[in-house]
């Protein structure tokens, strides 16, 4: 049973469009709420002095820290 | 020794590398489009010399702000934010060196093979094949260092300005490899595989994704890491941004065919490309009000911080310029719009408006990172550069829409007789002094980027956390 082409991508353009509305449902979501808040303020966790860190690849620069 | 555990070295030299060369090559590319712009007014000025022409220096410019300016500026920051959102360095070692000389290689091919007339005529896609090869190895190995990265990150999460960076990627190598095949005649000589309608079809498949994922999935990367951070606040909705970018990169890769209404493509591919384009509208203004509403409650910032205001103006633009793109892509719309200065006028918004706004306020938070100071050498300069370039901007969108529009109207205008109104050249010629605004507009973005390099090299070559951070109540 062949089925014909356009009724295929009928059937792919629904599937996408269901799969967009579980992603919007999965975004939106309260589960993930607390881990989404978490990614958002990840960015401001790191250490400011990323230079210093670089050039102490040789560790005994470490001291006049 | 515990600190070296907490904070991974990370390699920055390639990051720096490539931020020094972003506003070298804004400075080049602009100066160039500035010249040709001259050109348009004082044709003198090719000096009857073949390679100085128009029709050969317009490809330079375009490959040398796309590719030379914005590629390199989509390099320095996706190397830097995946580097620090995953905590770890890059993968790939000497990989990284490689893109980045790699890069450079094919931008100074581009500068020598273009204006000596080699040219594939593909729109945005014009190098020749050795150089496409060329291209294409140092894309793949960009994939590798970039996903290397991501699978060896010390966090569970990968944060989504990530998740636009990796989609511009690989869809670029795509793109890149699918519209650039060809069948080789001569070392710089060759033909593309499609023909016909097939092949202009590729091509905006090609150039309007470019658009798409380089242009604008790419810098919504940089905005999605850098607008949090230089507000000092999270992004408005982290939620949304996921939703922004499944929508974004489903829909953006249908919307080519709006650039060959009324060609010889099938009406249906037409209609098909004018409809994603008008839905396009959604996602493109659910990410721009999610980087402007980042600033919600604390508004009052732009009024100190010269480098929030390019980020939070470049969005502004980003709005206007999805507005005005879908817009356009309604082909009664476009039967007006199409071969005239507006639609020059709209890449513009988006080109200086946009990409360059977003990038130019990226690279003034990241300079001082990564020289070791607390900001930039020279505070007024970055407001003085913000409104050089902001009145340049304007200035140049504006001549070209009333330019565009004015050209459309009298290019349609038709006698009772039937015959036409106006002949091309009367079109021409009351196209010259808007031609003269945008040559002015275009003198205040390149002074910009040329006080940017000063301030710049003043910040590199200050002394090591010499300039202290500013604070303000």
């Amino acid at each position: 049973m062949m089925m014909d082409y356009g009724t295929l991508r009928g059937l792919i353009a629904l599937l996408i469009l269901a799969l967009f509305i579980v992603i919007v449902v999965w975004a939106y979501s309260k589960k993930r709420k607390s881990a989404f808040d978490e990614a958002a303020n990840s960015i401001f966790e790191e250490p400011k002095d990323i230079n210093r860190d670089n050039k102490n690849n040789k560790q005994e620069t470490n001291n006049n820290v | 020794m515990t600190t070296t555990l907490d904070h991974p070295s990370y390699n920055l030299k390639v990051v720096r590398q490539f931020t020094i060369m972003t506003v070298i090559w804004g400075i080049v590319g602009t100066l160039v489009g500035v010249l040709i712009a001259a050109q348009l007014i004082w044709p003198a000025l090719n000096f009857d010399t073949p390679w100085l022409t128009y029709s050969r220096l317009r490809p330079l410019h375009t490959n040398a702000v796309i590719f030379a300016f914005g590629t390199s500026a989509l390099f320095a920051t996706s190397y830097y934010v995946v580097q620090r959102t995953c905590k770890t360095a890059l993968f790939g070692g000497k990989l990284a060196a490689f893109t980045f000389w790699g890069w450079q290689a094919v931008i100074v091919l581009a500068v020598i093979t273009l204006p000596l007339g080699y040219t594939s005529s593909k729109e945005y896609a014009e190098l020749e094949w050795p150089i496409d090869i060329l291209i294409a190895l140092v894309w793949v190995s960009y994939i590798i260092v970039f996903f290397g990265t991501l699978v060896k990150r010390k966090v569970s999460h990968i944060y989504v300005a990530n998740w636009f960076f990796g989609g511009f990627i690989l869809t670029v190598a795509v793109l890149h490899i699918g519209n650039s095949m060809v069948i080789p005649v001569s070392m710089l000589k060759s033909y593309s595989i499609y023909s016909g309608a097939i092949d202009a079809m590729m091509q905006w498949w090609y150039g309007h994704n470019a658009v798409g994922f380089l242009l604008t999935a790419g810098f919504l990367g940089m905005m999605y890491y850098f607008v949090p951070k230089q507000a000092e606040r999270p992004v408005y909705s982290y939620r949304l941004s996921i939703v922004h970018f499944w929508a974004l990169i489903s829909l953006y890769i249908w919307a080519g065919p709006h650039h060959l209404h009324y060609t010889a493509l099938p009406d249906w591919a037409q209609s098909v490309g004018m409809v994603m384009s008008i839905v396009l509208f959604l996602p493109s203004w659910g990410g721009m009000i999610n980087g402007i509403m980042t600033l919600s409650g604390a508004w009052h910032k732009l009024r100190h911080d010269p480098i929030l205001r390019f980020l939070i103006v470049s969005l502004s633009f980003y709005g206007m310029s999805t507005f005005e793109g879908p817009m356009m892509a309604i082909k009664s719309v476009n039967a007006l719009s199409h071969y005239t200065d507006w639609t020059v006028g709209h890449v513009h918004s988006g080109a200086l408006g946009w990409v360059a706004m977003v990038s130019i306020g990226a690279l003034y938070h990241l300079i001082p990172v990564l020289y070791n100071q607390g900001r930039m050498y020279s505070i007024r300069l970055i407001n003085v550069h913000f409104w050089l370039h902001t009145t340049g901007v304007v200035l140049y969108i504006v001549a070209m829409w009333i330019s565009g529009v004015m050209q459309g109207l009298m290019w349609r205008a038709v006698n009772t007789d039937g015959t036409l109104t106006y002949s091309f050249v009367e079109s021409l010629t009351a196209s010259y002094p808007f031609y003269f605004i945008r040559f002015v507009g275009g003198v205040l973005v390149v002074a910009g980027f040329v006080l940017m390099a000063y301030n710049m090299f003043k910040t590199i070559g200050a002394k090591d956390e010499s300039l202290k951070p500013v604070e303000v109540a």
